[in-house]
């Protein structure tokens, strides 16, 4: 079964604001049937100030939808409409204190339902213009439609472009093969054959010769290339030592104790041996104490 | 049985302490190579042929050679279904059914990529097959037909034995998927023209990780891992050894208990069904109720979600399975009920109860006792849902924008 955080399971078993809010003036319906997760979203907004006085819903779906709609209705209730319409799912996830990634994708309906409700609210009608399809990256919650469309946009080729782009096949790699299909599919219609044994760009001979202080200042500056993208997941990162080939780092905030951790540093290390252009090892600071203790 | 009710008996069953008990000595003491010629290997050759012959029992097999110990039911699925079409190279079609396991509907789905033609028979509401379909589908381009006996979701039977003898006729080869029968229904297939069936040990009480193949003598066969001399050649590899001998000793069980499985477990079921239904509106079963295993009962809760009702029967000790999407984390709810035409908000609500010998009747009604408030309270949060009842119309009262 799921990994829920407790939080998400005491939202499911004990849901807030439960049922439809007496003298609503706003109402949002989303989602969908074939995922079976639909939302009902009634507000009361007090005309005057815009603020949100009382939020209900309504969910037909799994104990994460409805952990989410009950995490949703608490989050606005006493926003004004504007504040409430900058929640995002990613808002409601980290009030429940994470949800599992395949459960990212169909469940978390909460932005969509304030939208919808917010354009009923003020007589306007709603379309929603994000398109999903089958998740094919579980590892980091990545759909069909997604794929298909950044390797239109990015004419790209192979699955390490696909990866380096969206983050699918960057984990486990059982998706390699759905993203291989996707690629084809992609590539016939420009008139290409997908090669599998293609390489991604050029490949980078190493380049050695720099001073070690030279060495250290392009490893920091390297960091700072991909701190963004850690950023943008709640986390960050933190050179601690440089040891020859051995690099240290101290992951930080949503980073630490991640599950994803280990595939984060493959990801920090990959860059920063393209980078170098040498072969080196990112480790986790906790090895160095480690092996400081070892005396090794 | 340890903590909780164990209503998931299609998934896993426990393992019978008999079974743990033949199987401890060959961890220990007897942990001999079976192909060895020395004492040490010999007593556990010996072992496996009681075990071999366990199961050609159960099975109702003309020889104990037919039996194919494989490492699980979904390797006895590819090894049938590869070895049909790589014996028979001109042949390039292959009949099966929409409703089958994963083991063999993704092995399929690859084949058509290779090229070959699948047809995939439909089922009615009731999860039943147009025999007709299947008549004027056989022909001497299709090297095999794989059709389930007993589906894993709703218990439906095929009649696979008058389907044998169809492609018999037609000069066809036969496999059964019968992972889900084996145990629970008494089985001849001396008397039958299946020419292989897959069983897997873990769904009649012997461990995880351990199958058969049956292979009717004279059947074209290809192996699917060549190597050593075991099993004859016909799948390499040491001896699951430990496994095997449980599997053994789990089929002689079965045998024995399978009066009790056709009355009392069935009894069981029976009263745990029909007193959910009596209590709890807007349910109904799926498949097909009189001609389904005596153990599983799948009761469709419309306007509610499955994974949601597993978490609170889970809360209660109660272990029970659903076909909604979010139980198996993809986008579509259980392939079983689509195929039966179950609308989304019935299949997304579906929930199996398996039972097994191990159960008992006053487990059988706490979970009768328990399922009706939870199916109430999960109805007050649902958008169809006012009042006591579903609202007017609930397909147009609630529509809502996809998202
Ligand atoms: C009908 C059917 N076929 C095949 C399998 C796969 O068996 P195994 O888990 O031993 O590979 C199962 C088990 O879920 C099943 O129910």
């Amino acid at each position: 079964m799921w990994d829920y955080s407790e939080k998400v399971k005491e939202h499911f078993f004990a849901p807030r604001n439960a049922g439809a809010v007496d003298g609503a003036n706003a109402v949002g319906d989303v989602g969908s049937l074939s995922c079976g997760d639909a939302l009902r979203l009634t507000l009361k907004v007090d005309p005057e100030s815009e603020t949100i006085l009382d939020a209900g819903f309504q969910t037909f779906g799994c104990g994460s939808a409805i952990a989410s709609s009950s995490a949703l209705t608490e989050i606005i209730k006493g926003m004004n409409i504007d504040a409430a319409l900058q929640v995002s799912n990613q808002d409601i996830a980290d009030y429940l204190d994470g949800l599992p990634p395949e459960k990212m994708h169909c469940s978390v309906m909460g932005r969509e339902a304030l939208q919808a409700a917010v354009a009923n609210y003020r007589g306007e009608e709603w379309v929603d213009d994000h398109e999903e399809g089958a998740l094919i990256c579980k590892c980091f919650a990545v759909d069909a439609v997604m794929i298909e469309e950044t390797i239109r946009a990015n004419d790209l080729s192979t699955v390490e472009e696909v990866t380096n782009y969206t983050k699918a096949g960057g984990g486990c790699s059982a998706c390699h093969e759905g993203i291989e299909e996707i690629l084809m599919k992609v590539m016939d219609e420009r008139g290409e054959t997908f090669d599998p044994t293609a390489v991604a760009g050029e490949i980078k001979k190493p380049t050695s010769g720099l001073t070690n202080l030279q060495r250290m200042k392009r490893i920091e500056e390297l960091l700072e290339e991909i701190r963004p993208n850690l950023q943008r997941d709640h986390g960050d990162v933190e050179l601690v030592e440089v040891d020859g080939k051995y690099i240290y780092v101290k992951m930080i905030g949503a980073c630490a104790g991640c599950q994803m951790a280990s595939t984060t540093l493959g990801g920090i290390q990959q860059h920063l041996a393209e980078g170098l252009g040498e072969f080196i090892q990112v480790l986790p600071a906790e090895e160095l104490a480690r092996r400081a203790a070892m005396g090794a | 049985m340890a903590d909780g009710i164990y209503l998931d008996n299609n998934a896993t069953t426990m393992v019978a302490p008999e079974v743990v008990e033949a199987m401890l000595p060959f961890f220990t003491e007897q942990f001999g190579n079976p192909s060895s010629l020395h004492q040490f290997g010999d007593k556990v050759g010996r072992a496996l042929k009681k075990a071999r012959k366990q199961v050609q029992a159960l099975l109702g097999a003309e020889h104990d050679s037919e039996i194919i110990f494989t490492s699980c039911g979904t390797e006895s699925d590819s090894t049938a279904i590869l070895s049909a079409l790589k014996a028979q190279p001109e042949r390039k079609e292959i009949i099966t059914t929409v409703v089958e396991h994963p083991a063999v509907l993704t092995l399929c789905e690859q084949l058509e990529k290779d090229g070959y033609i699948v047809h995939y028979l439909k089922v009615d509401k009731r999860g039943r097959l147009d025999i007709q379909e299947y008549y004027d589908l056989l022909s001497d381009q299709v090297a095999i037909v794989s059709v389930m006996w007993a589906n894993n979701e709703s218990g439906t039977l095929f009649p696979v034995e008058e389907m044998a003898e169809m492609a018999r006729s037609a000069g066809v080869m036969f496999h059964t998927d019968a992972v889900q029968a084996v145990g629970k229904l008494p089985i001849d297939l001396k008397e039958t023209s299946i020419d292989m069936l897959s069983l897997s040990g873990h769904k009649l009480h012997a461990p995880k990780g351990i199958g058969v193949l049956y292979l009717r003598r004279g059947v074209r066969f290809r192996p699917l891992l060549r190597g050593g001399h075991q099993e004859r050649g016909r799948r390499a590899g040491t001896e699951n050894a430990t496994s095997i001998v449980g599997l053994g000793k789990a089929c002689e069980m079965a045998s024995e208990a399978m009066e009790f499985e056709k009355s009392f477990v069935r009894a069981m079921r029976d009263r745990l069904e029909q007193g959910i239904l009596s209590q709890v509106s807007h349910c109904f079963v799926t498949g097909d109720p009189n001609n389904r295993l005596p153990n599983t009962c799948n009761i469709a809760f419309e306007y509610i979600e499955g994974e949601a009702i597993l978490l609170l029967l889970n809360k209660m000790g109660i272990a029970a399975s659903s076909g909604s999407a979010c139980t198996s984390g993809s986008l579509e709810p259980s392939h079983v009920m689509r195929a039966m035409d179950i609308p989304f908000t019935a299949a997304h609500g579906s929930v199996r109860f398996s039972l097994s010998r191990y159960n008992t009747m006053e487990e059988i009604e706490r979970v009768i006792e328990a399922v009706p408030p939870i199916v109430e309270q999960l109805r007050k949060l649902s958008p169809y849902w006012a009042d006591g009842g579903p609202v007017e119309e609930p397909e147009k009262a609630f529509a809502p924008k996809y998202a």
